[in-house]
C-alpha cells in the first residue's frame, strides 16, 4: 500500500486489505449507541460481526443532529433517553472488544460532546477502548486541526466526508490528513432520505479514485440489498444506517422499549444486506 | 477614521463598508478563518462547506462593489424607511428619575423590527448569486416576516422554518408570513423553538444546495454570517452616532440592547467598539431567573461549545448536549449567542446581564404607558435593565436603548400573562 493509505497496521487498513484479497466490498452497518437502551445496543453490536458486518459505525447521540434525517434524529433522542453519554459509548466499545478484536469500530457524531469530554482525553480513551476511527460530521478540514494531532497520536483514523458539492479543486484539501477510508456522502441532503442512482455513483467515483488511494465507502440513502450491492460494485464499502434503525424502531413496543423481535429483525436484515454485498461482484 | 475622532461622527463615514478600522481596532474581526478570538469559525458538514466558501467570496465581492452599496442604500431609504429616529424618551426619563434615556426606534422600520436591515442586504446578495429559493429560521417570527416580505418584493420562493411552540405563541406573525406568500413549516423536533427551527433550516439547505440561499437572521452560524449580518445591522449604530452627536454634541455613555442571537445589539454596539468611554450592555433573557434552570442566558449560564456552525457560548449539560432555552420572548429563546458577543464578553469590552420574564413584562407596560410605544417583548428585556440602571445615574448620563421591534405581535402573550382573555 502507498503511504497515502494510512497506517497499514491499523485495524481498518487490515480489514480493507483482507477484503480486497477476497475480492469483495465491505458492509458497514450503523447503530446509535443506547438506542433504545445500553444492553440492547451492546447485544446488537456484539452480534453484528456474526450477521455480516465488516466494519461497524456507532452513532454517538447528540441533541442537535443537524445533518441527520428524521429516523436518526429519533434514534439519537432514544439513545439520550437510554442513558448515552460519551463515556458510556466508550465503555460499550470496550465491552465489545472483550470478545472481538478484528472488526473495526468507527464512531460517528458531532463535535460538541467530544469537546465537552475533552478532545485529548477522548482520543486517548477511545483508542484504549478499541475504537479505530472517527467521523465528526460538523468538523470540516478547515477546522479539523483541533482533532488531527490527538487522533494521530492515539492511532485513530480520521475519516473524511466528501459530498457531491465537493469540487475537484477542493479534494486535496479534504484528503489532506485523511486516513482509514473516505466516506462519500452520495446525495446532497440529510441521512435516510433520497438514494443516489447508480449513474450518479458511477460518475462520482472516478474523480475520488483519481485523488486518493484510500478505500471509499458510500453512505446516505442505501436501504436495500440491491442498493448495497450496487454501491460495492463501484466502491469499497456500503454504509447502511437509517434502514436498519427504521427496523429497530418498528420492533419497539409502544413505550419505546426493545422486544424479543428487536435483535432478530435487525440482524436478519443485516444478513440479507450482507449476502447481497458478498454476491455483488460475482 | 472614527478611531481618530473618538468624540464625534465624521461626515461621510456613515456607511457600513467604508470605515477603515485602526490596526489595533476591536472592529477588525473576524480573521480569515472567521474567528473572533477563539469564537466563530465554520463548523458545518462537508456538503455545506463549498457553499459557505462561495458565500464568503460573493459577500467580499459585493462589499467591495459600490453598485451593491448604492442599491442597498436605495432600498434601506425608500423601502425600509431609514434612517430610524433617535427619540428622547422624556416621560420615561422623568419616571425613572436619573439618566437621560434615548430610544433608537428600530420598531419603525418596515415590518416592525431591525430584522429588515439584514434581510435587505442578504436578499440583494442572494439575487447577485442567482439563487431563486430562500429558506430561513425564525423564532418570534420577526425575521420570518422580514424574509417573507423581501421574497414577495422580489418574487422569490420562500420557506420559513419555525418551531411548533413558536407557531402557537406567535400566530399573528405566522398569518403575516403566509399572506406574504411564504410557506411556514412548523418544526416539532426538540422543544419546537428557535434552535430546532435552525436545525431544520440547515437540513433544508443541505438538501437543496443548488438553488437555495439560507438567509440567517442573526449574528451566528458559520462564517461569514456573523460578520455579514453584523455589517448589515451596523447601520443602527452608525445612525445612532450621528443622531446623538446632533442631539447632544457627544457620544452616548451607555448603550443597552436585548440579546438572543444578538443581531440588534451587535448592530448598535459595533460602531462604538473603539470608543472606550461608551459602556455596552447586552441584556439576555433570564427566563424564570438565571438560576431557575429555565433561562436563555447563554453567556451568564453557558460555556463555550460548537453548535449551528460556530463556536460560542452555549447552554449545555456536562456531556455537551444542548439544553433547551426558556424565555417568554420567542425571539430570545435560543441556547446560544453570536460568536462576536462571546468574544466581547471574554475581553471585557461589553457587559452581559439578565432580565427575567416578569421584569420584561413590567417594562413592556412601562414603555407603553409612558412613551406610547408598545415594544416587542425582546427589547422589553433591555428596557427592564435600563429601568434598574437609570435611577442610579446622574441626569447628565446619556443612555441609548435599542427598541429593536414593536410589540403588536406580543399582545396575546402579554394578555395571557396578565390574565386577560382577548
Amino acid at each position: 500500500m502507498s503511504p497515502a493509505s494510512g497506517r497499514p497496521s491499523s485495524r481498518i487498513a487490515r480489514r480493507f486489505a483482507a477484503l480486497k484479497e477476497e475480492g469483495r466490498g465491505a458492509l458497514v452497518p450503523y447503530l446509535q449507541a443506547c438506542d433504545p437502551d445500553y444492553d440492547t445496543s451492546l447485544a446488537l453490536l456484539r452480534a453484528m460481526p456474526g450477521a455480516g458486518a465488516d466494519l461497524i459505525e456507532i452513532g454517538v447521540p447528540f441533541s442537535d443532529p443537524s445533518a441527520d434525517g428524521p429516523i436518526i434524529q429519533a434514534a439519537a433522542r432514544r439513545g439520550l433517553k437510554g442513558g448515552s453519554t460519551v463515556g458510556r459509548v466508550l465503555e460499550m466499545v470496550a465491552r465489545f472488544r472483550e470478545g472481538e478484536s478484528d472488526t473495526p469500530i468507527v464512531l460517528m457524531g458531532y463535535l460538541n460532546p467530544i469537546e465537552a469530554y475533552g478532545v485529548e482525553r477522548f482520543c486517548a480513551d477511545a483508542a484504549r477502548a478499541g475504537v479505530d476511527g472517527l467521523i465528526v460530521v460538523d468538523l470540516p478540514p478547515e477546522e479539523a486541526d483541533l482533532l488531527e494531532g490527538p487522533a494521530a497520536a492515539n492511532g485513530l483514523d480520521l475519516v473524511r466526508l466528501v459530498a457531491p458539492t465537493t469540487t475537484d479543486a477542493r479534494l486535496p484539501v479534504v484528503f489532506d490528513h485523511a486516513s482509514g477510508f473516505i466516506y462519500y456522502v452520495s446525495i446532497t441532503g440529510v441521512t435516510g432520505t433520497r438514494t443516489a442512482s447508480s449513474d450518479e455513483l458511477a460518475a462520482a467515483l472516478p474523480r475520488l479514485r483519481a485523488a486518493t488511494d484510500l478505500p471509499v465507502a458510500i453512505g446516505f440513502g442505501i436501504r436495500t440489498p440491491d442498493q448495497a450491492a450496487a454501491a460495492v460494485r463501484v466502491a469499497d464499502a456500503a454504509v447502511v444506517a437509517s434502514a436498519l434503525i427504521a427496523t429497530l424502531e418498528d420492533s419497539l413496543d409502544e413505550d419505546g422499549r426493545a422486544t424479543a423481535d428487536t435483535l432478530p429483525r435487525v440482524l436478519g436484515q443485516l444478513g440479507d444486506l450482507s449476502r447481497a454485498v458478498r454476491a455483488a461482484r460475482k | 477614521m472614527q478611531g481618530t475622532q473618538p468624540d464625534g461622527p465624521s461626515a461621510g463615514n456613515a456607511q457600513a463598508g467604508d470605515t477603515q478600522p485602526r490596526p489595533n481596532s476591536l472592529r477588525s474581526g473576524p480573521d480569515a478563518r472567521g474567528r473572533f478570538g477563539i469564537f466563530g469559525g465554520r463548523f458545518v458538514a462537508e456538503t455545506l462547506m463549498p457553499l459557505v466558501l462561495e458565500l464568503d467570496h460573493a459577500y467580499a465581492e459585493a462589499k467591495a462593489d459600490p453598485a451593491f452599496r448604492r442599491e442597498l442604500d436605495y432600498y434601506l431609504k425608500d423601502y425600509v424607511g431609514r434612517p430610524s429616529p433617535l427619540w428622547f424618551a422624556r416621560r420615561l426619563t422623568r419616571e425613572l428619575g436619573g439618566a437621560k434615556i434615548y430610544m433608537k426606534r428600530e420598531e419603525l422600520n418596515h415590518t416592525g423590527s431591525h430584522k429588515l436591515n439584514n434581510v435587505m442586504g442578504q436578499i440583494l446578495l442572494a439575487r447577485r448569486m442567482g439563487r431563486t429559493r430562500i429558506v430561513a429560521e425564525t423564532g418570534a417570527g420577526q425575521h420570518g416576516v422580514a424574509t417573507a416580505t423581501v421574497c414577495a418584493l422580489f418574487g422569490l420562493k420562500c420557506v420559513i422554518y419555525m418551531g411548533a411552540t413558536d407557531v402557537e405563541r406567535q400566530k399573528p406573525n405566522v398569518f403575516r408570513m403566509r399572506l406574504l406568500g411564504a410557506e411556514v413549516v412548523p418544526v416539532t423536533s426538540g422543544a419546537g423553538t428557535l434552535k430546532d427551527a435552525m436545525n431544520e433550516a440547515m437540513r433544508d439547505w443541505v438538501t437543496n444546495v443548488r438553488d437555495t440561499y439560507f438567509l440567517v437572521g442573526t449574528v451566528a452560524g458559520p462564517h461569514p454570517y456573523p460578520e455579514m449580518v453584523r455589517d448589515f445591522q451596523s447601520v443602527i449604530g452608525e445612525e445612532t452616532r450621528e443622531q446623538m452627536h446632533a442631539a447632544e454634541g457627544r457620544l452616548p455613555d451607555i448603550i443597552v440592547a436585548a440579546i438572543g442571537g444578538g443581531s440588534n445589539a451587535m448592530g448598535i454596539f459595533h460602531p462604538f467598539l473603539d470608543d472606550a468611554s461608551v459602556r455596552l450592555i447586552g441584556v439576555e433573557a433570564a427566563g424564570r431567573g438565571l438560576d431557575s434552570g429555565e433561562t436563555a442566558a447563554s453567556i451568564q449560564r453557558g460555556r463555550p461549545g460548537v453548535l449551528h456552525g460556530n463556536r460560542t457560548y452555549l447552554l449545555q449539560d456536562a456531556d455537551g448536549q444542548i439544553d433547551e432555552a426558556h424565555s417568554i420572548s420567542a425571539g430570545l429563546d435560543y441556547p446560544g449567542i453570536g460568536p462576536e458577543h462571546s468574544w466581547l464578553h471574554e475581553i471585557g469590552r461589553a457587559e452581559y446581564v439578565g432580565a427575567t420574564d416578569d421584569e420584561a413584562l413590567a417594562a413592556f407596560q412601562l414603555c407603553t404607558r409612558t412613551e406610547g410605544i408598545i415594544p416587542a417583548l425582546e427589547c422589553a428585556h433591555a428596557l427592564a435593565h435600563v429601568a434598574k440602571l437609570a435611577p442610579t445615574l446622574d441626569p447628565e448620563t446619556l443612555i441609548v436603548l435599542n427598541v429593536s421591534g414593536r410589540g403588536d405581535k406580543d399582545i396575546f402573550t402579554v394578555a395571557a400573562h396578565l390574565g386577560v382573555t382577548l
